[in-house]
């Protein structure tokens, strides 16, 4: 049995936690806001940014990572000012992971934040600014606290996503070793060849580890939910 | 002193319609806004507040909140405001919804004390019965020591008990704080019992203002009594029909003669006269 393991990279594994720790870290602070303003916003230009946060979900992962490819890449004006100006290269290292995650899994961090947003009453809201609190005291004090389950929905399924991701890292990032090859980019590697032993413990880690962060997501809502009701 | 004239229009239920209402009150005057609901009560109590915005001049003692150029944020106003639904913050304990609005500790004992909520202070307000949690939306409301103390039908989910204790406790907070209370009621007898002033609205416009005495009473002659209610029934009894009619939450039999029967239909709303002949304690 030991053999089995002793055989194996566990690279590929760190990186893809490492990418979602990282990516989910920054989508938190970037969609916070965004949420926040999604939800209270009565402007008509409302559904246009919903479209646009919601892209990623039906875009097919080599579409959105060939026009992040293109966008990062030396070729294009942002990829060139990035290299010009701080000699960062964007594409085919983790950097460039960052980013193309960062757009590929924005909606899976806005949506339930905007839904758990617009779920507040209100009057609990306004109740706060009557208090004299501001819209930032308003966010931190009161709205976040009461919309936990969002929160964790939105932190650990963007967390998942992004280390579930294959197309778009694989378009943008390649597959370097401890660079960029990825817990998904190495399995379907292992299936290419035909080294099914690895691509079955690789993939049933994975399985796993899935299941067991869903699970705990939906037992944190049920016991919330039977505490304070339903949201 | 507060001066309110304002106008908004608004996109009520019955279609377009336009709020104006100028209104002088006095500092410490306990006044109920009452009518129909869509007539702008609920919306002006917000202006007032600054939760909504609206044409015209809102000044409050020499402090201008609204006119056109300034529009002071409900932040700033002096102002309590107690909502319909309480609205309170369901993440916090009793206590820390009264030290949420200002770090007073003193203020909110006394005021959780007073309102016999003080061996509920640490309990989450979601584990509390609807007087309880309007008793500490009302506290809330108090912490900013406001000028102004804003209501909206706070005991309408009330049963009766609970609804005459509150009343007691309101108009003691009333007198306590020194505060000038504009409550939105529908209550002939709540209004009676707290408001020294009522202003009735009608489809945006004042309607009536005055004592709730003469306000409240002038519709009715001296020895007559009339209530509405709906006629749920009607039974035949041994020389006559007796009507069955809802009167809020009690039910009254009424004997109805045959030709006033006729015109009868269950189900819909009635108005039923009576000469008081005397009255029982």
């Amino acid at each position: 049995m030991m053999d089995i393991f002793s055989g194996l990279e566990f690279n590929p594994f760190l990186l893809s936690f490492k990418l979602a720790f990282i990516t989910t870290s920054i989508l938190f602070v970037l969609s916070l806001p965004l949420a926040w303003y999604l939800s209270q916003t009565t402007s008509k230009f409302k559904p246009f940014f919903e479209a646009l946060t919601a892209l990623p979900i039906v875009l097919p992962p080599s579409v959105l990572g060939f026009y992040i490819l293109w966008a990062l890449s030396y070729n294009s004006p942002l990829g060139h000012f990035f290299e010009e100006y701080f000699d960062i290269k964007l594409v085919f290292n983790f950097t460039g992971l960052v980013v193309a995650s960062c757009f590929y899994s924005l909606p899976f961090m806005v949506q339930p934040l905007q839904s758990g947003f617009e779920g507040l009453s209100k009057n609990m809201l306004e109740a706060s600014y009557v208090s004299g609190k501001g819209k930032f005291e308003t966010l931190l004090r009161v709205a976040m606290p009461n919309i936990k389950p969002s929160l964790l929905t939105a932190l650990i399924v963007t967390f998942a996503h992004t280390v579930g991701e294959f197309g778009v890292v694989l378009m943008v990032g390649g597959s370097i070793p401890e660079e960029t090859k990825v817990a998904s980019v190495a399995i379907y590697e292992m299936v290419e060849m035909m080294d099914y032993t690895s691509a079955h413990i690789y993939s049933a880690i994975m399985l796993l580890i899935s299941f067991l962060v869903l699970l705990a997501v939906y037992i944190f809502n049920h016991k919330h939910n039977k505490k304070f009701g339903a949201i | 002193m507060i001066n309110i004239d304002i106008n908004k229009t608004l996109n009520g239920s019955q279609g377009k319609m336009n709020l104006r209402a100028a209104l002088d009150i006095k500092e410490h005057e306990f006044i109920a806004l009452a009518g129909e609901s869509g007539s702008g009560k609920t919306t002006l109590l917000r202006i007032l507040a600054g939760l909504e915005d609206a044409n015209g001049t809102l000044k409050v003692s020499d402090k201008i909140y609204l006119d056109d150029k300034i529009n002071v944020a409900p932040q700033k106003r002096e102002i309590g405001f107690v909502f319909q639904d309480y609205a309170l913050f369901e993440n916090m304990s009793v206590e820390e919804n009264l030290l949420f609005v200002e770090r007073d500790k003193q203020l909110s004992s006394y005021l959780l004390n007073l309102c016999e909520l003080y061996s509920l202070k640490d309990r989450f307000t979601n584990t509390l019965s609807g007087g309880q949690k309007q008793r500490v939306a009302l506290c809330r409301a108090l912490m900013k020591k406001p000028k102004i103390l804003l209501m909206d039908e706070p005991l309408s989910a009330l049963d009766p008990v609970m609804r005459a204790k509150l009343q007691n406790e309101i108009l003691m907070l009333h007198k306590e704080f020194k505060t000038t209370t504009i409550m939105v009621s529908h209550d002939p007898s709540e209004i009676y019992h707290l408001a020294s002033r009522v202003v009735i609205l009608d489809h945006g416009m004042i309607k009536d203002d005055g004592i709730p005495k003469e306000v409240l009473l002038k519709a009715n002659t001296p020895n007559e009594f009339s209530f509405e209610g709906q006629l749920l029934d009607i039974i035949k009894g041994d020389i006559e029909y007796i009507a069955i009619v809802a009167m809020g939450q009690k039910l009254v039999e009424v004997v109805v003669e045959l030709d006033d029967m006729k015109n009868l239909k269950i189900g819909s709303s009635i108005k039923v006269h009576m000469k008081a002949v005397g009255v029982e304690k």
